[in-house]
């Protein structure tokens, strides 16, 4: 396939499951608002998800330093200026798709032009506390469409796999940042790791990452944040772990391998990344600081974006 | 109509489906139909027809606009219906003027014999912007140079034809022609279960053998055959992704090309790939930066290298353009009687030139009754159309005429034939166009059905989408 169908490909897969984690975090961030009373002394929730979404300087150079609700709806979810907003992603997402229609199915683009084409009367309705939960819903409905219809009507081809190490690039970094958030940027204070402001503001975490009952499931009991970090890390069931991702980017790469008969260094890579998730136990994370655990993550993962671009020709060359 | 309500002179419309007060035999089925079914199925019908065509993703830019630049084209339920008699016809003067054009191109590029032979005047060919010194004496493989010719005639009378003007460069809204089709069999079905309806569905299939049958000698093997396209940004962008899935090739963009050593190569995710067959939608200007444009990063630098050494096909090749002139057009009838003995089966339009001082004046006296074109303008932007302006519309033209005559021809207000178009108030007849597309390759082929564009204004007889025209679906029906 030619290389730009395959970075057109990536891309989109990766702008749409971007904007389903901004809409993650908006819902994060709606839920935690609803706290009845949001204690003094640690920083607006508002402020860590601007952080948390890599998009602190954008929002700070046009609305200010103080984060309030509607400006950040509008940067996360609206904003054209934000390249990472959920209408952004999925502007980018479907253009990406447009340049490469013929290796889309019709199914995989109608609902990508689909979600495109509600945006205007998206962006009409009128603002109100009751909207976000709304939107939050229908961008990850979008999500599960493209993905349903993937799974249904695209050949398991090359180009799947190309759609596929977009998704699980972009969901390893995108979990590795939202466990950040939580860790590193709500929570700065120890004292009040345990109280009941830490508890829910795990499980919303876990609401966000759609994986609330599928932790109960998995561990029972208490919050701990040795058990979630296990869970978004270390578990291979989760669908949202980092471990998960690795070993399905692994996968992925593996099938492209064997198809064209030759190996890139994002094989080497992914075997690397995905042997020690799956050797490392949740002391060796904690051991290491989950923050610096997760930076180092997310910069192995950025390599390896960049060793599949390197592979596979992407770009003018 | 317009005419006779600004009491100008009366022009009579030839109806396609009336002939006074009786339906013509080709419209017998559709009005059948029509008649049996109820009004709110037909808008309902209209309806689907619409969305379907925004799911799709069926738009066209329109250039020098903000806002929203992916519109929709209008599209009418009613079809335009021909019988296989009067297609048969239409059907050898498309043809005749399509090798006509070829042999003309391989001329103008070879030793003009045209022009020694005193037909055609040296200034119109070598004075012409769109003739590519580059391309002297190369052969293009079966000699073709204009693959796909695209040729917009109206229709005036039962077997009145005219030509308006030929595409001989990368003729576009074939696709309209196929998804029309294919929308029209979604909603009309009983009717084409009913009715014998010549199929155009394999027109994708028949241009892709026509490219393959003109891929180049040291092509050994199947030909690997991509359509080079500007990007998602051009305004036919849908039509170049459609046309490339629909024939199962690669729709590349210049980026994606690279030349080494004799030959151009495509990068892939499994390395280089060698491509013979270039179905080009981008213009000579943009092809190669090393010949042309240097500024150019649409293109393939080194392109026409191994294109003169043989070693790529290119369609339509480099310089098909001098053939499609509005000026040039005046001589097509000449080219058919030189090149190949026959007689023109399809009429050209009487065509003044403003360059010429006889012509100007004439132009410039009867200006309320002409159309006046630029001659290298398209798109049906910058046209007046006399009978339908004001006084002061055409003062102002007239002076723009005066200031830079050889910018403009005049052709007689042709009286464009009405074919029933659903409007608001129900069925009206409105001026239609045909843009049929014809096949060059080692045969020759018209696909039996086209564009028909419709200008959807009462009385209005311009046609373009993006002067506020429609598209229809054409139908053949077989004997």
């Amino acid at each position: 396939m030619l290389s730009r169908t395959a970075e057109n490909l990536y891309w989109l897969a990766r702008y749409m499951e971007r904007a389903e984690t901004m809409a993650r975090l908006l819902e994060v961030g709606y839920r935690m608002g609803l706290m009845p009373s949001a204690a003094e002394g640690y920083r607006n929730e508002w402020a860590s998800l601007i952080a948390a979404a890599g998009a602190a300087q954008g929002f700070a150079a046009k609305f200010g330093e103080e984060a309030r609700q509607r400006d950040v709806e509008t940067w996360l979810f609206f904003d054209r200026e934000n390249p990472s907003s959920v209408i952004s992603c999925i502007e980018r997402a479907r253009h990406n798709g447009r340049s490469v229609r013929t290796a889309l199915t019709t199914e995989m683009w109608d609902a990508l032009n689909g979600a495109y084409l509600e945006l205007p009367a998206i962006e009409r309705e009128a603002r109100s506390d009751a909207l976000l939960p709304k939107l939050c819903d229908w961008t990850k409905r979008q999500g599960a469409l493209l993905r349903g219809t993937t799974e249904t009507s695209h050949l398991q081809n090359d180009g799947y796999d190309f759609l596929n190490l977009g998704y699980y690039l972009e969901r390893g970094d995108n979990t590795a940042r939202l466990l950040d958030v939580k860790y590193y940027v709500l929570l700065p204070t120890t004292d009040m790791v345990g109280g009941s402001v830490d508890t829910y503001q795990w499980t919303t975490l876990l609401r966000s990452l759609s994986a609330f009952r599928a932790f109960h499931w998995a561990y029972g009991g208490e919050y701990t944040p040795r058990k979630i970090a296990h869970f978004l890390i270390l578990n291979p069931a989760c669908p949202r772990s980092l471990l998960h991702c690795a070993d399905q980017a692994a996968f992925h790469l593996d099938r492209l391998s064997r198809a064209y008969g030759r190996t890139t260094f994002a094989h080497d890579r992914v075997r690397e990344i995905k042997a020690e998730l799956a050797e490392a136990d949740v002391e060796d994370v904690i051991g290491e600081g989950l923050h610096e655990f997760l930076t180092r993550f997310i910069n192995r993962n950025a390599a390896l974006g960049q060793d599949v671009a390197d592979g596979y020709l992407f770009g003018p060359q | 109509m317009w005419v006779q309500q600004r009491g100008r002179t009366i022009i009579s419309f030839f109806n396609e489906m009336y002939d006074g007060d009786a339906l013509r035999r080709a419209y017998v089925p559709v009005m059948d139909w029509v008649r049996r079914t109820p009004q709110d199925v037909i808008a309902q019908k209209k309806q689907e027809a619409e969305a379907l065509f925004r799911r799709i993703g069926i738009t066209f830019a329109v250039y020098g606009e903000g806002g929203d630049t992916e519109r929709l084209i209008p599209f009418d339920l009613m079809p335009r219906v021909f019988t296989e008699r009067e297609w048969r016809k239409l059907e050898r003067g498309v043809k005749q003027r399509a090798r006509a054009l070829n042999a003309f191109l391989y001329d103008v590029y070879h030793r003009a014999e045209i022009v020694r032979a005193g037909v055609v005047p040296g200034d119109l060919v070598w004075r012409n912007e769109a003739f590519e010194a580059a391309v002297v004496g190369i052969d293009p493989p079966a000699n073709v140079y204009s693959h796909i010719v695209g040729i917009d005639l109206v229709r005036t009378g039962p077997d009145e034809f005219f030509v308006l003007e030929d595409n001989c460069r990368t003729p576009s809204g074939v696709s309209y022609m196929l998804e029309n089709r294919e929308i029209m069999m979604r909603m009309l079905p009983e009717l084409f279960r009913a009715t014998r309806i010549a199929p155009v569905d394999d027109y994708p299939e028949r241009l892709r053998r026509t490219l393959a049958s003109v891929a180049p000698a040291k092509c050994a093997g199947e030909p690997v055959i991509v359509l080079l396209s500007p990007g998602a940004f051009n305004s036919a962008y849908y039509e170049h992704s459609f046309l490339a899935d629909q024939m199962g090739i690669e729709l590349v963009e210049g980026q994606d090309l690279f030349v080494q050593g004799e030959y151009v190569w495509m990068r892939t995710t499994e390395g280089p790939k060698r491509v013979d067959v270039i179905y080009r939608r981008i213009d000579d200007a943009f092809l190669d930066p090393l010949c042309f444009r240097p500024d150019s990063m649409l293109g393939v630098p080194g392109l026409m290298n191994v294109y003169r050494s043989g070693g790529v096909a290119i369609a339509s090749a480099p310089g098909s353009g001098v053939a499609d002139d509005k000026a040039v057009y005046t001589y097509v009838p000449e080219m058919i009687r030189f090149y190949l003995g026959e007689q023109p089966i399809l009429k050209n339009v009487h065509t003044w030139k403003c360059a010429d001082p006889d012509d100007r004046a004439h132009v410039l006296a009867n200006l309320a009754e002409l159309v006046v074109k630029e001659v290298h303008g398209s798109g049906g932007y910058g046209m007046l159309v006399g009978p339908a302006s004001t006084a002061e519309q055409i003062a102002a033209y007239a002076e723009r005429i005066k200031a830079a005559p050889e910018d403009f021809i005049a052709q007689p207000t042709l009286s464009l034939s009405t074919v029933p178009t659903f409007v608001d108030s129900g069925l009206a007849p409105r001026h239609v166009d045909l843009r049929p597309y014809c096949l060059v390759g080692r045969e020759v082929h018209l696909c039996p059905g086209g564009l028909t564009r419709v200008a959807l204004r009462e009385g209005s007889l311009v046609v373009n989408s993006s002067q506020g025209g429609g598209v229809k679906d054409t139908w053949v029906l077989a004997d």
